[in-house]
């Protein structure tokens, strides 16, 4: 798999699913989508990432080891729960804001973050399954 | 601040010894062994406050009738309110005068485990123990509540187990802290049934309320099952013949235990029960014969073993066992007269008890050894220590001017009230026993004291303050309380007998009743008993070759029984647990098919209607897709071939989703089957995969048929679950809430993220623990445990037995 | 049309069993990996099979338009899905490492956690 083609195309592909990953995750509360596709997709980017310029390059591009971004995601989850006992209804209830920012306005909930939270948990646990076992060869 | 009319300083004495226990190892490294001085506050507190319900009226008020006036006080705080149990407590005579001994016994207790264990590394967690006993033990008998009963029964169990094992370097330590937690413990899952049955029958748990109901328990058809499961409860607490054994080997504890646990209170937590139920489950025929027949044979067994010890503490221990049997027998008669020499003994023993283990620890603590052979003399070096030991074993002895003279006056005065032949023999048996007990009294309080001295172990003196205080005040007590009989009878024994039997009991007691059967009757026993110490080589060696004779009792039968179980566990663990996974495996699928192809046969589930399909050419062409990936997979002769139409499966499975409208489900399962193939294509070039199946024919037939037999119990299942209505109540909330509460379009995202965001948040640790798993096993390869010798486990270091 | 996918259902659990009960890791890995999708196909027809319609609301409505395929197996599956990948992931790395560290794929002869002539347990306090 290792082709000069591969090689060149894989990181702009990767780049690719990954913001592609991102619009799923925001579009997930009404088309489909969602955290757990977002976070799919962009687990395989960095799996592509990793088996065609090696893993040391992935890790140095994300910066932070992918099991952290697990671990900062499970946070953001339940930090969105804490958020509505904090203002006095039950765990997990959805908050919803509605900013105004540049004229438009941006529908923002404590289930967003939820679900940001669903797809870091699931971008940093495949992720550094996938390049652990590359690593290996 | 005493008495009832605080009800808050009720609550507060409930709580006294577990904030004690609790502070208990920071104030012993703060203060040592004087931490006992400050942690005594804790009982003498609770015994302050009892202290004021006693008399005519209660403390603090004029208008509030005390126990001896009858008063009775319930205390309640809702604890599960939805199934009706409460944390309430019940205060009457007969509870009282176990909350005074416990906290009045308690008080001494404390400060004698302060000198006993001067200098143990551990003084600070004994101390907690002791305490939260002592909070156990006021639950048990103030609860009116029977789960709440329940509760604090077992935590008695608990503790009474962590202080016999308390020196666990010791095996027969562990050892009789396991068998005391295996026979208490075990009565009291028995009593838990009981109670539960009891409170089925009457329509309370409240233990006050069943004593308002009169006979009406002994009517019911589950009286027996109900009583004998109580009993169960009662005897193993109490010691009773055939599960006496465990409280001599509870002797293992140190002596502060003994002297509190062992005699004055845990062992008469069953006494107490009975004390406390005769009103419910007394007064009839078998009643009347378990519990005198029961409690006869415990007396004579206790006592004719007690004078065969050199042990102090062991033939404390089998007098103790003795009184318990004498306790249940008169209890056991229901006969008001005879309840009053309940009463009174309950007390004396107590008293008499607890200080005669305290003398007997003193002895071993100052001269280093408690075996009576090696004793005599000591009556120069520790005169108070002396003192005590005889005015406990006057009391024991039943000599006047002592509360246990009281006690043996007044309890054959109730048992030749109305002589038939049932009385005649309990009388001859009380007789007896007290004869023995007499003998193994004074054996233990004079024969270490008097003689020529004898060369001990250590140079014996007499003990510090801490020591003493605790014999010499309850020996005294029991003089005093023998002195005062007048009083006693009216402020104590008469409301403890008249809760014990559900009636208001006149209580009239004088030292001195005129020339009756009953002084005749003491003055046999006085008699039989000093002619047991006069000849005690001769006693001991006629129970010696008794024993010899049988060989067997149920100490070594506890052994068999233990060792029976561990065998049996070891064999069952071999049969079921065999660790052959194919086994397993196949059991588990075996069971599976059973349960669903028989059972669907059975209540005739069979009723899925294959109709004519009506699918597309396209939805056809992926079935096939699907079957053919799962026929490749089955018969995959390289790895190659594996993945790929593992792969062909996952994306036939992902286009039927496509298909049948969860484009989120075909997205996802088109990601993860490509994951799934890079991740098998990663690992798999290192594992060696066998050329085909290894089965041979006829294991493949045989795991073929249990595969196909759970494929169609499957299909079956499906099949009838779908031709049978929808119900789509649960989905339609969902439809229909969506937009309107969630304010999403995607229906399934909002059911991830919103009705369902708690499973989800579940759902995403577990992926996450999976993700840290798999780290942690390649990394755990790269710390470099390495070799293809499999790590064989080190061998665990036995433990030493001390 | 539920009839066909009972019986595909059916051919699932046939061969994830079949494949389960084999001796070999690396059998048993691949009879883990169609169980998984066995199950959740399970749960996909019983919630009933709907054709094309997605459960999603349309723009400007209150409520999904007619009927739509069912939305509650689907968003139990979705986090089926992801969670069988990790544990079938999990399971791979195990047998690999469980390979590399005993020296066999064979069920029947690892047996660390087991050992045959395993000694009884000590009677006694």
């Amino acid at each position: 798999m290792n082709t000069v083609i591969f090689r060149t195309i894989a990181p702009y592909l990767a780049v690719l699913m990954a913001l592609f990953s991102v619009f799923v995750l925001l579009r997930g509360h009404n088309e489909p989508g969602g955290g757990f596709i977002g976070g799919l997709i962009a687990a395989s980017a960095l799996a592509i990432y990793g088996i065609a310029n090696g893993v040391p390059s992935v890790r140095r591009a994300i910066i932070f080891h992918p099991i952290h971004l697990a671990g900062f995601g499970l946070f953001l989850a339940v930090s969105a729960g804490i958020f509505s006992i904090l203002i006095g209804v039950p765990f997990l209830t959805g908050i919803w804001i509605y900013p105004q920012v540049f004229g438009i306005e941006l529908p923002l909930s404590t289930l967003l973050m939820f679900d940001t939270g669903v797809y870091f948990v699931v971008v940093g646990a495949l992720a550094s399954i996938a390049l652990t076992l590359e690593e290996r060869d | 601040m005493v008495g009832p009319t605080a009800p808050v300083f009720f609550y507060l004495s409930l709580a006294a010894p577990i904030v004690a226990a609790a502070l208990a190892p920071m104030l012993h490294r703060w203060l040592g062994h004087k931490a006992g001085y400050v942690l005594a506050l804790a009982p003498a507190f609770i015994f302050l406050h009892f202290a004021g319900y006693l008399g005519e009226t209660a403390a603090g008020s004029d208008l509030v009738p005390g126990i001896a006036a009858g008063g009775r006080f319930l205390f309640s705080v809702p604890w599960v309110p939805s199934i009706g149990v409460g944390a309430n407590f019940y205060v009457d005579g007969l509870s009282l005068v176990f909350a005074m001994l416990i906290s009045g016994i308690g008080f001494f207790i404390v400060l004698y485990a302060g000198g006993y264990l001067k200098g143990h590394e551990h003084q600070g967690r004994f101390f907690s123990y002791i305490l939260l006993f002592m909070a156990a033990m006021l639950g048990v008998v103030l609860a009116d509540d029977v789960v709440t009963l329940f509760v604090y029964w077992e935590l008695t169990s608990v503790t009474s187990f962590l202080l016999i094992g308390f020196d666990h370097r010791r095996q027969a330590a562990r050892r009789a802290a396991i068998q005391a937690l295996v026979v208490t413990g075990g009565g009291g899952l028995l009593l838990l049934a009981g109670l539960l049955l009891l409170s089925t029958v009457t329509g309370t748990l409240s233990v006050s309320a069943m004593l308002q109901m009169g006979d009406g328990v002994a009517a019911s058809a589950l009286y027996v099952p109900i009583l004998l499961l109580v009993l169960g409860g009662a005897f193993t607490k109490s010691a009773q013949v055939p599960f006496h054994f465990w409280l001599p080997n509870a002797m293992e504890a140190p002596t502060p235990v003994s002297a509190y646990l062992h005699s004055a209170t845990m062992v008469k937590a069953g006494v107490y029960l009975l004390m406390r139920l005769n009103p419910v489950l007394g007064d009839t025929l078998l009643w009347e014969t378990i519990l005198p027949v029961f409690g006869g044979a415990t007396l004579l067994t206790g006592a004719i073993l007690a004078l065969r010890q050199t042990d102090l503490k062991l033939m404390l221990a089998y007098t103790t066992v003795a009184s318990l049997g004498l306790l249940v027998a008169l209890t056991g008669t229901s006969e008001a007269e005879i309840i009053k020499g309940a009463a009174l003994y309950l007390v004396a023993h107590s008293l008499f008890k607890g200080a005669l283990f305290m003398v007997a620890g003193t002895i071993d603590h100052e001269a280093g050894t408690r075996d009576l052979t090696k004793l005599g003399g000591l009556r120069a070096a520790m005169p108070i220590t002396f003192a005590a030991a005889l005015g406990a074993a006057l009391s024991m002895g039943g000599l006047p001017p002592f509360l246990g003279f009281l006690a043996k006056e007044v309890m054959y005065h109730g048992t030749t009230h109305h002589p038939d032949v049932w009385m005649v023999l309990l009388t001859g048996v009380l007789i007896l026993g007290n004869a023995l007990m007499f003998a193994a009294g004074f054996t233990v309080a004079l024969r270490p004291f008097l003689g020529p001295k004898v060369e001990t172990p250590r140079h014996a003196h007499e003990g510090p303050f801490m020591l003493y205080a605790g014999p010499v005040t309850l020996a005294s007590a029991g003089l005093l309380a023998g002195l005062l009989a007048h009083l006693t009878g009216v402020n104590i024994i008469g409301p403890l007998a008249s809760a014990i039997v559900y009636r208001p009991v006149e209580v009239e007691l004088h030292l001195w009743g005129g020339f009756n059967l009953a002084l005749a009757l003491s003055a046999v026993t006085l008699t039989l008993g000093a002619l047991f110490y006069w000849k005690l080589a001769c006693v001991r060696a006629v129970v010696a070759s008794f024993l010899d004779l049988v060989g067997w009792g149920p100490d070594k039968g506890f052994d068999q029984f233990v060792g029976g179980l561990v065998g049996l566990s070891t064999r069952v663990t071999r049969v079921v647990q065999s660790g052959d996974l194919e086994r397993y495996i196949t059991l588990s699928f075996v069971f599976v098919a059973i349960v669903l192809v028989g059972g669907m046969s059975a209540f005739g589930e069979w009723t899925g209607i294959l109709e004519a399909p009506d699918l597309t050419f396209w939805e056809w062409a992926v079935i096939l897709m699907a079957l053919v990936g799962i026929w490749a997979v089955l018969v995959a002769t390289s790895r190659l071939t594996a993945i790929v139409s593992l792969g062909i499966q996952g994306f036939a499975v992902a286009l039927i989703f496509m298909l049948f409208g969860a484009p989120d489900l075909s997205f996802t399962q088109f990601m993860v089957e490509t994951l799934s193939v890079v991740i098998l294509a990663l690992v798999l070039t290192r594992l060696s995969l066998v050329k085909s199946d290894h089965r041979p024919f006829w294991e493949a037939m045989k795991d073929g048929a249990i595969a196909v037999a759970g494929g169609v119990g499957f299909a079956g299942l499906l099949l009838t679950a779908t031709s049978r209505p929808f119900n789509a109540r649960l989905s339609d909330f969902f439809s229909e809430y969506s937009l309107q509460v969630a304010h999403g379009r995607n229906i399934v995202n909002v059911i991830i993220v919103d009705f369902r965001g708690f499973d989800t948040m579940g759902e995403i640790a577990v992926v996450m623990v999976a993700g840290l798993s798999i780290l942690a096993l390649v990394r755990h390869r790269a710390r470099g445990v390495t070799g293809t010798e499999p790590p064989r486990e080190a061998d665990a270091p036995t433990e030493g037995e001390a | 049309m539920e009839g066909v996918f009972a019986i595909l259902v059916g051919v699932y659990f046939a061969a994830s069993i079949f494949l389960l009960l084999s001796r070999h890791v690396i059998r048993l890995l691949l009879g883990v990996a169609l169980l998984g999708n066995g199950v959740n196909l399970l749960i996909f027809t019983a919630g009933r099979l709907t054709r094309e319609v997605p459960p999603i609301i349309p723009e400007g409505l209150a409520v999904p338009e007619g009927v739509t395929a069912n939305p509650l197996p689907q968003a139990l599956i979705l986090t089926a899905i992801v969670i069988s990948f990790s544990f079938f992931a999990f399971l791979l790395v195990l047998a690999y490492r469980a390979y590399q560290e005993l020296g066999t794929d064979e069920t029947d002869k690892m047996r660390v956690a087991e050992p045959v002539d395993e000694p009884a347990p000590p009677v006694g306090y």
